[in-house]
């Protein structure tokens, strides 16, 4: 390949630090994407490891091991530990290894903040989780973090908001560093409506995150004054109200919810064409079903408040809107489903976890459409049926999105092919527990159990039981993933440069693995009309 | 769990087939109750309408991605039609198709929206404010007050490492010392608030969870079925702290002659304390 030549005469940038100082000091997108991924799956094994815990406590009726404080504090850092460390990252991660490849440019536009962006999380994270070791514990008013309730908090809401802050801050910086990339990196030729659809998808993320994140921001910073310099925002006695609050949460809540799906979206919007050996059905459909979705996603955020006493308007409006959603998102599904059809598929890893996501994903969207019912969320509201829906949408839906997205592009980053077999136990695995796992949790939910409980009545015990089996053996499946990445770096058979018979895509034209720098020469008019078969 | 004789298959299809209201112990609950109010069944029936229409478009598109997968698979040797890649008509066609369901699902949830917020010509109103961890419930024009908290048996048996057998006790969980005593076939107003932090007072069999906000005072009603009396239970439904999952709600539903004697007897039992101008928080019989 000609960019490989071409980074032999650039030796210089060849002469990288080695050991740690290169991983701290490194501004490449592969490396910076590498670890992104690598802090993404320990803190998906820390706040599975608490999930674990919270199961263990349900398994039963009756407090065996858990305090409810601490029950409480493991719900909340759980939530917040997978939603900003694991989902988020996992995503910028991909990012920052795809797109540049994807738009044949050299690297990301700013390469710097990159290594910055990155190297904010594990202080965040740290900071979090060291909340658990203080007197009082960690915070323990849920991840949406709600006021009266937080403020009770001892030592922890400090630092809690703190590590929020920086997270925010890091995603901020991800999401500029994303658009310049995509708005200005571009090889010549490749049109915005001729990008990837994994491209496209987190560019509008991008904008979702710089519209929102300084919301939470903010939002969280009226708690730590109401704390600690006396205003009253939340507090009714001082004039202030509390619902202030959840509206400026959801305000960031919701769009937040797609900032983890949407790219998602992207990753199976490559993999079941690829897969199927047939070009996405309807791309710019897909692109205006996204950017659509992106729109609405701004409008609808009181639907998570439906009990809080609005306005009939305003329960009307929020209903509707949030109703309109399923019209995007159904577009999304069948166009999916008819890029399947008529095709010619194989079933490998990859296209697997894009097959459950689905119909898993699907099944999170009629749980969605349902609760988007005002009348009948006053039932569902903050009880397990919410818990099943929104794990239905992000453990098969962005979660196996981005298994999806490492067993696809796997090859490329490491030069090997990994142990199907082993790949295919981790999906059936994977596939078959989180199901035994969460689908009990809507019976749950219908039946009358509040979540955010660590206790609850015997009627509540047989679905329970059923659920934390599931959690237990989903939770060890994953193990075997990173054994299955771990022995891919390791060695296995040579990738080819096109690891996949039907994958079209600059990514593909490079060699196996990616040279350190690619594109430093600009993909050629030819490569990028071959690789815009969408 | 001592209900284990009924084979899952057959409730499992009970329930399903949308007619099973289950037992406050009943195992195994796959489903909503449709509650003792004429609010709560509209609001079950927009559940089960949901239900079935998920139930339809997935049996359309499962069947549709099932269908493709087998008969597209290239092991039995399917050729790709690279040429299909647009459709104006389909893609019209799967656009106009989900508006019109939505909107035969919009009408029935709007009309019962708008009910559920008329609370005009009530007869009875009764204060709701959460407290951690208990209700007060007091009756506004009667001067009848009391708090309700978890029940004794209960309280002891969820301690961390109890030793106590929650299936040995009664309600575990869902038990109270006083229940909220009510009449029914009377249109009754809750204005529910709350002195601490937020929480919400939320009973299945009436379809209410409104939340209990310090500073907010909110509106609910209810207007119970003549026929229904008995005793129905919820939680709290906002996480409101350590204990939240130990305050629950019990509604002790009476016929109207039978709230309105247990009523007199409460406004007796808490005139004296209202004379010497104390708060009064009377016990009730019930």
């Amino acid at each position: 390949m000609a960019n490989t030549e071409h980074a032999a005469t650039h030796g210089h940038h060849e002469h990288a630090p080695r050991g740690i100082w290169r991983w701290l000091s490194t501004t490449n997108h592969k490396d910076i994407g590498t670890l992104y991924l690598v802090f993404s799956g320990i803190m998906f094994f820390v706040g599975g490891s608490m999930a674990m815990l919270i199961r263990a406590e349900l398994f039963k009726p009756g407090l065996q091991f858990l305090d409810p404080a601490f029950f409480n504090s493991m719900t909340t850092v759980h939530a917040l530990v997978m939603v900003f460390g694991a989902v988020m990252p996992a995503f910028v991660g991909l990012a920052n290894w795809m797109i540049p490849m994807q738009i044949g440019a050299p690297d990301m536009a700013l390469p710097r903040m990159n290594n910055f962006s990155f190297w904010i999380l594990p202080f965040a994270f740290t900071l979090l989780i060291l909340t658990l070791f203080l007197p009082g514990g960690a915070p323990a008013s849920g991840w949406t973090l709600y006021p009266p309730l937080v403020l009770q908090g001892g030592d922890s809401l400090p630092l809690a908001i703190f590590a929020i802050h920086l997270m925010g801050a890091s995603s901020i910086m991800g999401a500029i560093n994303v658009i310049v990339t995509i708005m200005n990196m571009r090889a010549p030729g490749m049109t915005l409506l001729r990008m990837p659809i994994f491209v496209w998808t987190w560019l509008i993320t991008a904008y979702l995150l710089i519209a929102v994140m300084p919301v939470l921001a903010g939002a969280v910073t009226m708690l730590l004054t109401d704390h600690f310099f006396g205003t009253s925002f939340f507090n009714a006695a001082g004039g202030g109200d509390p619902v202030l609050f959840q509206h400026l949460f959801w305000f960031f809540g919701h769009p937040e919810v797609y900032i983890m799906i949407l790219p998602a979206f992207g990753v199976i919007s490559e993999i079941v064409p690829t897969f199927s050996r047939k070009p996405l059905f309807g791309y710019e459909a897909m692109v205006y079903a996204t950017a659509s979705i992106a729109f609405l996603s701004f409008i609808v955020w009181a639907h998570h408040m439906f009990t809080v006493g609005m306005p009939l308007a305003g329960e009307m409006f929020f209903m509707l809107s949030t109703m309109l959603i399923s019209i995007p998102t159904g577009v999304k599904v069948f166009n999916w489903c008819t890029t399947m059809w008529k095709g010619s598929i194989s079933f490998e890893p990859p296209m697997l976890f894009a097959i459950a996501f689905l119909f898993l994903f699907t099944i999170g969207g009629f749980s969605g459409l349902m609760l988007a019912m005002a009348p009948a969320d006053f039932q569902y509201q903050d009880t397990y049926f919410v818990v099943a829906h929104f794990h239905y949408v992000l453990v098969p839906g962005a979660v196996f999105g981005i298994m999806a997205a490492v067993y696809y592009w796997l090859p490329k980053w490491t030069g090997h092919m990994y142990d199907m077999t082993l790949a295919k136990w981790h999906f059936w695995l994977s596939t078959i527990f989180v199901n035994v796992l969460f689908f009990p949790q809507h019976f749950l939910g219908l039946a009358g159990m509040p979540r955010r409980i660590p206790d609850y009545s015997t009627q509540f015990a047989d679905w329970n039981m059923v659920s934390s089996l599931g959690g237990f053996a989903f939770g060890l499946s994953q193990l075997l993933f990173p054994y299955v990445i771990w022995k891919c770096v390791r060695g296995g058979a040579k990738a080819a440069d096109r690891a996949w018979e039907g994958a079209h895509g600059l990514e593909w034209e490079l060699p196996s693995p990616a040279p350190y720098h690619s594109w430093e020469e600009a993909p050629s008019a030819a490569i990028i009309a071959r690789g815009a078969e969408h | 769990m001592t209900h284990r004789h009924v084979p899952v298959l057959t409730t499992t299809l009970a329930a399903v087939l949308g007619g099973a209201a289950p037992a406050a112990h009943a195992a195994w609950t796959l489903n909503m109750t449709p509650g003792i109010t004429e609010i709560s069944r509209r609001v079950y029936s927009i559940h089960m309408l949901m239900f079935w229409w998920s139930v339809a478009i997935a049996v359309f598109v499962f069947g549709w991605m099932i269908w493709s997968l087998v008969r597209y698979r290239k092991s039995a040797g399917a050729v790709p039609d690279t040429k299909l890649v647009h459709n104006t008509k389909a893609e019209v066609i799967w656009t106009v198709i989900p508006v019109v369901i939505l909107v035969s699902m919009a009408i029935p949830a709007a009309r019962t929206l708008i009910d559920m917020e008329d609370a005009s010509g009530t007869e009875l109103t009764i204060r709701i404010t959460g407290y951690q961890w208990k209700w007060q419930y007091e009756y506004v024009k009667d001067g009848v007050s009391y708090f309700s908290t978890l029940d004794r048996d209960s309280d002891a048996t969820r301690a961390l490492q109890s030793g106590l057998d929650p299936f040995k006790v009664d309600h575990y969980l869902l038990n109270v010392d006083h229940p909220l005593v009510v009449p029914a076939d009377t249109k009754v107003r809750l204005l529910i608030s709350a002195q601490d932090v937020i929480h919400s007072w939320w009973v299945p069999a009436l379809a209410i969870k409104k939340d209990a906000i310090p500073g907010y005072i909110n509106e609910a009603w209810f207007k119970i079925d003549a026929d229904k009396t008995g005793l129905y239970r919820g939680q709290c439904a906002e996480l409101c702290g350590r204990d939240h999952g130990f305050m629950p709600i019990v509604v002790d539903v009476r016929s109207k002659a039978d709230f309105a004697a247990w009523l007199k007897a409460q406004h007796a039992a808490a005139v004296p304390t209202a004379t010497a101008a104390v708060a009064s928080v009377a016990t009730p019989a019930g």
